[in-house]
């Protein structure tokens, strides 16, 4: 089920702007398949962390109101061309991944 | 004639007990991970999830900006970013008023992070985005209403 992730990461002056895209459908677990009439079950990220040269900058818990294939962007001061983001998320199944980028 | 009537009925019920166990199988992964605020996200309403994460009585600050559409035609994808001024930001929550459960997300900022978080959420119907800024200690809060032309939760 782990489909790669892309991260983007720029430099705009001393600040790191970081974007993510995960590949996930984010399922909420109260919606219901127009087929069958079942509830569709939950699966949806739950945690997301983002690290720059090893020190966490970002943990944030989501929930399923987050859309299909979530994105994030977040900016980091002090950050510098070279360093390097490494985001990893799980989800309410246990699956889970990560990716690192190089700022450019 | 009744006695096969009996065994359609018996057997029916089997089967409905079966789908049951599934279900509950299915449903159990959800309460795998303990750190994640499990209440606060199940919360029904806006006045138990921000006392979820802890922000019972926030103040109203300007210094929240919250860029999302003034109408969004689908509530499945609606683009939002929340820049906080404060000083000292430290997490920055997103909520969807009206959604069936309303907290979409917590985001803790620590080394370096900047006041700053972009994501797309999804929006059941025409609510206010409302985001929780905690600094130093303190809860502030900002919302924003996004019309839902087409809502984004359920089939």
């Amino acid at each position: 089920m782990a489909q790669p992730m892309r991260i983007r990461a720029t430099m705009a002056g001393d600040v790191a702007d970081v974007k993510v895209l995960m590949n996930h459908p984010m399922e909420t677990g109260t919606r219901k398949d127009a087929k069958t009439g079942q509830l569709v079950p939950a699966h949806f990220i739950q945690e997301v962390s983002a690290t720059l040269n090893g020190t966490p900058v970002l943990n944030a818990n989501i929930g399923g109101a987050v859309s299909k294939n979530p994105y994030l962007g977040f900016k980091v001061k002090g950050a510098k061309a070279g360093d390097k983001v490494v985001v990893s998320w799980a989800d309410n199944t246990g699956d889970k991944n990560s990716a690192e980028a190089t700022i450019g | 004639m009744n006695a096969l009537r009996r065994n359609v009925l018996k057997s029916a019920a089997g089967a409905g007990a079966v789908a049951v166990a599934v279900a509950a199988g299915l449903l159990k992964p959800t309460q795998a991970m303990a750190a994640w605020n499990k209440a606060a996200f199940e919360a029904k309403n806006v006045g138990d999830a921000m006392k979820g994460i802890g922000a019972a009585s926030p103040a109203d600050s300007k210094d929240i900006t919250i860029k999302a559409p003034d109408i969004a035609e689908n509530g499945a994808v609606v683009p939002v970013e929340v820049t906080s001024g404060i000083a000292g930001t430290s997490s920055i929550a997103i909520l969807a008023e009206k959604n069936g459960q309303p907290l979409v997300g917590t985001f803790d900022l620590t080394g370096g992070a900047q006041g700053f978080i972009s994501t797309r959420i999804k929006m059941g119907q025409t609510s206010l985005v409302r985001a929780v800024v905690n600094a130093g200690g303190k809860t502030y809060t900002a919302a924003k209403e996004v019309k839902v032309t087409i809502g984004g939760c359920g089939g």
